[in-house]
């Protein structure tokens, strides 16, 4: 029974293999239909090989558009929640004050809220004080729900700091603003920087919050859920794919390169 | 699980492990009697606590087989080896209570009724109390004590201690070091305890295996270790040794005459680990303890039947007992001298000259073909 | 022995959050809160209580809402959409306990198992965040087309018998069913359970493992008595994570499901940006948000991960 003994042994590895497949197997097919030709408007069965599209990514009316619009939003929102949640992250950690537990609160709820209620509560204002609908009532909401992720990864990095090492920093002659650019400002680095990736991947991702509080702008997953209706241009598939290779390219990079600083280190 | 119940001795017959092309336990022989407390002690690296994973079953040994009494259970998983670990710090179950911890062994082998026995074992380690509490309400020497019931309460072949107090503070470790004692003489079983403490290792165990980079340096009783080393590590790692280079002038009737810095010692054959030849090196060494001091105005007074050295003395520092010499002599540069304070000798201060000398029964040589200082300083600095 | 009792404090209390000193300029805290704070209060506590009174107002969309204390709008909203609030709760426990049964093989594959390939299967996990959701649902479309692979082999293997019986699907498809909406869900939120779950695993003392095992533990039972109690926190923060967006999603039913498996975020969208009823649109999303924090508490309570958190 060697089979079966190996098989016990190594069931938890299989099944986890598994379901890792079950997460790539729509990556891999959105790359596959990018090389494909299709009969209609969908894009949904293999018909032949082709790379037209990868020749001509912004082919479709709008989608490039959209693409740039999810970009700068993306941007933007990331800047604007990186600052507010790491101001926020440090009063946490680092001052005592009243209400502490509210503030916590305030943070935690958005997190634990389905998208859908924010999104239509968010509207409701909007409607209420007459706003346009627009850029900046998108912006506004990604700022919004990506504020609490931002909060909660810089807060998990500045409490795992050792206080002392400022205590140190001062003991050795710098000054408040020194100390947090020299000491206190680099070791939260990895933890605003997390909370920054995510920002932007969230904030890219969005659809029902922008969905809600868009009006007539089209950002990019608002143009490929209109194209679901209306019929998937091959070009949304090399967009995702590109991105997908992005991604996992960007990440490896980074993983080499710190990889290598800390070797030359050792 | 076990068939006799006769032999609790440990047989290991030629076990090593090797990691890729790093060796980390030599093939090995040694047994464990049963009933015995057995320490294995060198610094961190030797192998020591490889080779206490190997007879816990942790780690599957590159070579040799591992016997309990008359069973082989080199391969056997550890949760069917008739042997439990208290682990270095601890490893306690932080979900599950004192008891619950405790009664962890005895429920996986299907045994119902535990209370009774739980709550004995909570006795003999004095926890009683706090059987409902959650491990890290505990504190370490309680940790500790609750590490030792969870393993004990199996009835084990053998207990196997991989640095069980070394995340303890010296205070405390010296309690459990007479706690863990008791507790092995009241319970019978063998134990075999993993240190880098000679201090510990001495005060517990019945017979102490010096490990050095992946082999046995020299296995006995720690008198036996102490007063008879058989290589330079075993002389330094434990306690201090003064070790001097000689050269071997004669033998007579049991006696070796060697010659060190212009002068002649005495050293008794049946001391000499080594095989000496006329004219050949041997290292001879004494323990700081053993030497009186005097000064070189009286040195007509010493016995000419003592083993005499001359030197300067260099440093001395007063610990309250005894006061600690440094002395610089042509024989050797660094001798260390303990002398007990019973009556001080105002004239003894850096710079005088002196006289050391000792009974040449005191004296012991060893292989003059190894490092000399092999394991000094790595006793102090892991014992912090 | 009294003398070991005097033994000093805990080695590893358990450290709530440490209470930071009180520095000099005791208004910094407050200016540093303060543009962050004042966000989330206007853009998101305050469109709450405009939700709130939305909810009880009455009037059209031509003459203008009034608050007039209409809660009669919650009781038709229940009444008239509770099959889409329960098919809400059974897709998104479903998809929870799916994601639970997947993902922790894999969660405990990157911990425990995969050595040096961990960090690329992290990044395998992670990357498909970078492809957008929507495109990625859509290849479930094709994935599980009526001709398509998948529903022949199921088909082949008479499975869709069983699932068709059970309600799950329905003729030769699975595309436009329940199973079709709660794979999609189980596929977008599954990355939510792996992570907590590795987070949790990952901090596992190994040794507790060899402990177990050398206490006479079976492999299995080392799993079930050991590392399963203590990667909790990782199971409750997966299940939330994966259950509450799960529950307010309307995109997996729209694109992979029919009218038949509409869920309560479709309701709430519909209702809020093609019907423009509002009052009711912002009473049902009332609801849902209730109904979660309930069952959220109710839950964390009951898995008694309090302590262990």
């Amino acid at each position: 029974m060697p089979f079966v003994n190996w098989l016990k042994r190594h069931l938890v590895v299989i099944a986890g293999l598994v379901t890792l497949g079950y997460l790539l197997l729509p990556n891999v097919i959105v790359t596959v239909f990018s090389f494909n030709k299709p009969k209609g408007r969908f894009n949904y069965e293999w018909q032949q090989f082709s790379t037209d599209a990868w020749k001509d990514p912004c082919g479709v009316a709008d989608m490039c558009g959209s693409l740039s619009l999810s970009l700068q939003i993306a941007v933007w929102a990331t800047v604007g929640a990186t600052v507010l949640g790491t101001m926020i992250a440090f009063a946490l950690v680092r001052y005592r004050f009243r209400a502490r537990g509210a503030v916590n609160s305030l943070i935690f709820l958005p997190m634990a809220m389905p998208e859908v209620v924010m999104a239509a509560s968010l509207l409701t204002l909007f409607l209420n004080m007459g706003a346009q609908l627009g850029f900046w009532t998108i912006l506004i909401a990604h700022i919004m729900f990506c504020l609490s992720f931002v909060v909660t990864a810089v807060k998990a990095r500045v409490m795992s700091m050792d206080p002392r090492l400022e205590e140190a920093a001062r003991d050795l002659y710098a000054g408040p603003v020194q100390t947090f650019v020299r000491v206190t400002l680099p070791i939260a680095a990895p933890g605003i920087a997390a909370g920054a990736l995510l920002s932007f991947a969230l904030s890219f991702d969005d659809f029902i919050i922008t969905n809600f509080n868009a009006g007539s702008t089209v950002t990019f997953p608002m143009f490929v859920w209109g194209s679901a209706q209306r019929g998937t241009p091959v070009q949304i598939n090399v967009i995702g794919t590109a991105m997908f290779l992005v991604a996992v390219l960007f990440v490896l990079f980074s993983m080499v390169v710190s990889n290598r600083r800390t070797r030359q280190k050792a | 699980m076990m068939t006799t119940d006769s032999s609790g001795d440990v047989r290991l017959s030629g076990i090593g492990k090797t990691y890729g092309s790093f060796t980390a336990v030599h093939p090995l022989d040694l047994t464990v009697p049963q009933g015995s407390f057995f320490a294995l002690l060198g610094a961190s690296g030797c192998g020591k606590t490889t080779t206490l994973r190997m007879i816990a079953g942790l780690e599957e040994p590159s070579s040799g087989t591992v016997h309990l009494g008359d069973q082989d259970v080199t391969h056997l998983p550890p949760y069917k080896r008739p042997v439990n670990t208290v682990f270095q710090s601890y490893a306690l179950f932080p979900h599950l209570d004192i008891f619950e911890n405790v009664a962890f062994g005895l429920r996986r082998r299907g045994i119902k009724s535990v209370k009774k026995q739980v709550d004995e074992m909570l006795e003999l380690v004095q926890l009683g109390e706090q059987a409902r509490k959650k491990p890290h309400q505990l504190s370490g020497g309680q940790q500790q004590r609750v590490a030792v019931a969870r393993a004990l309460i199996n009835h084990p072949k053998v207990l196997l201690l991989d640095e069980p107090l070394g995340a303890l503070d010296l205070k405390l470790r010296r309690q459990m070091q007479l706690e863990l004692k008791r507790i092995q003489t009241e319970v019978g079983i063998t134990f075999i305890h993993v240190t880098h403490d000679q201090e510990e290792a001495m005060t517990m165990a019945d017979t102490v295996a010096v490990m050095n980079a992946g082999r046995v340096e020299q296995l006995g009783s720690p008198t036996d270790l102490y007063e008879n080393p058989q290589t330079t590590f075993v002389a330094n790692f434990l306690g201090t040794s003064n070790l001097i280079e000689a050269e071997v002038d004669s033998k007579t009737g049991g006696e070796i005459v060697v010659r060190a810095g212009g002068g002649k010692l005495l050293l008794p054959e049946a001391r000499c680990s080594a095989s000496t030849t006329t004219g050949g090196k041997v290292l001879v060494g004494v323990r700081p303890e053993k030497i009186s001091l005097a000064h070189a105005d009286d040195a007509g007074e010493i016995s000419e039947a003592r083993n005499r050295i001359t030197g300067k003395i260099v440093d001395s520092s007063f610990i309250g007992v005894s006061t600690q010499y440094v002395v610089d002599s042509p024989a050797c540069p660094g001798f260390e001298v303990y002398a007990q304070n019973i009556d001080r000798d105002p004239r003894l201060v850096p710079g005088a000259e002196v006289v050391l000398h000792w009974s040449p029964a005191h004296t012991f040589g060893l292989d003059a073909a190894q490092d000399i200082d092999a394991g000094v300083e790595t006793v102090e600095e892991e014992a912090a | 022995m009294s003398t070991l009792t005097e033994a000093p404090p805990p080695l590893a209390p358990a450290a709530p959050e440490k209470k930071p000193p009180r520095k000099r300029g005791r208004f910094t805290p407050y200016w540093l809160l303060l543009p962050g704070i004042l966000w989330l209060l206007v853009f998101f506590a305050l469109p709450m209580l405009y939700q709130a009174s939305t909810s009880v107002q009455t009037g059209s969309l031509e003459q203008g809402y009034k608050v007039t204390w209409h809660f009669a709008t919650y009781w038709d909203a229940l009444s008239e959409y509770w099959p889409q609030f329960l098919r809400s709760v059974l897709y998104a426990a479903a998809a929870a306990v799916l994601c639970l049964l997947l993902g922790y093989p894999l969660a405990y594959l990157i911990a425990f198992r995969a050595g040096r390939w961990r960090n690329l299967i992290m990044i395998l996990v992670i990357a498909p965040f970078f492809t957008s959701f929507l495109i990625r649902t859509l290849a479930w479309k094709t994935i599980l087309a009526d001709s398509g692979p998948v529903v022949s082999t199921l088909n082949t293997l008479h499975v869709l018998d069983v699932t068709n019986w059970l309600g799950w699907t329905a003729g030769d498809r699975v595309l436009a069913t329940p199973l079709a909406v709660v794979c999609g869900l189980t596929y977008n939120f599954l990355p939510f359970m792996v992570l907590p779950l590795y987070t949790s695993l990952e901090r596992i003392d190994g040794r507790l493992h060899e402990a177990a095992g050398d206490l006479y533990a079976k492999p299995f039972t080392t799993f079930r008595k050991v590392t399963f109690p203590l990667s909790m926190p990782g199971v409750v923060s997966g299940t939330l994570l994966t259950f509450i967006p799960a529950a307010g999603d309307y995109v997996n039913a729209e694109l992979l499901g029919s009218t038949d498996t509409r869920m309560i975020g479709n309701v709430i969208q519909t209702q809020f940006l093609r019907i423009l009823d509002y009052p009711t649109a912002a009473a049902l999303s009332f609801i849902l948000m209730a109904a979660i924090l309930f069952m959220v508490t109710f839950y964390i309570r009951r898995s008694g991960t309090e302590d262990l958190v």
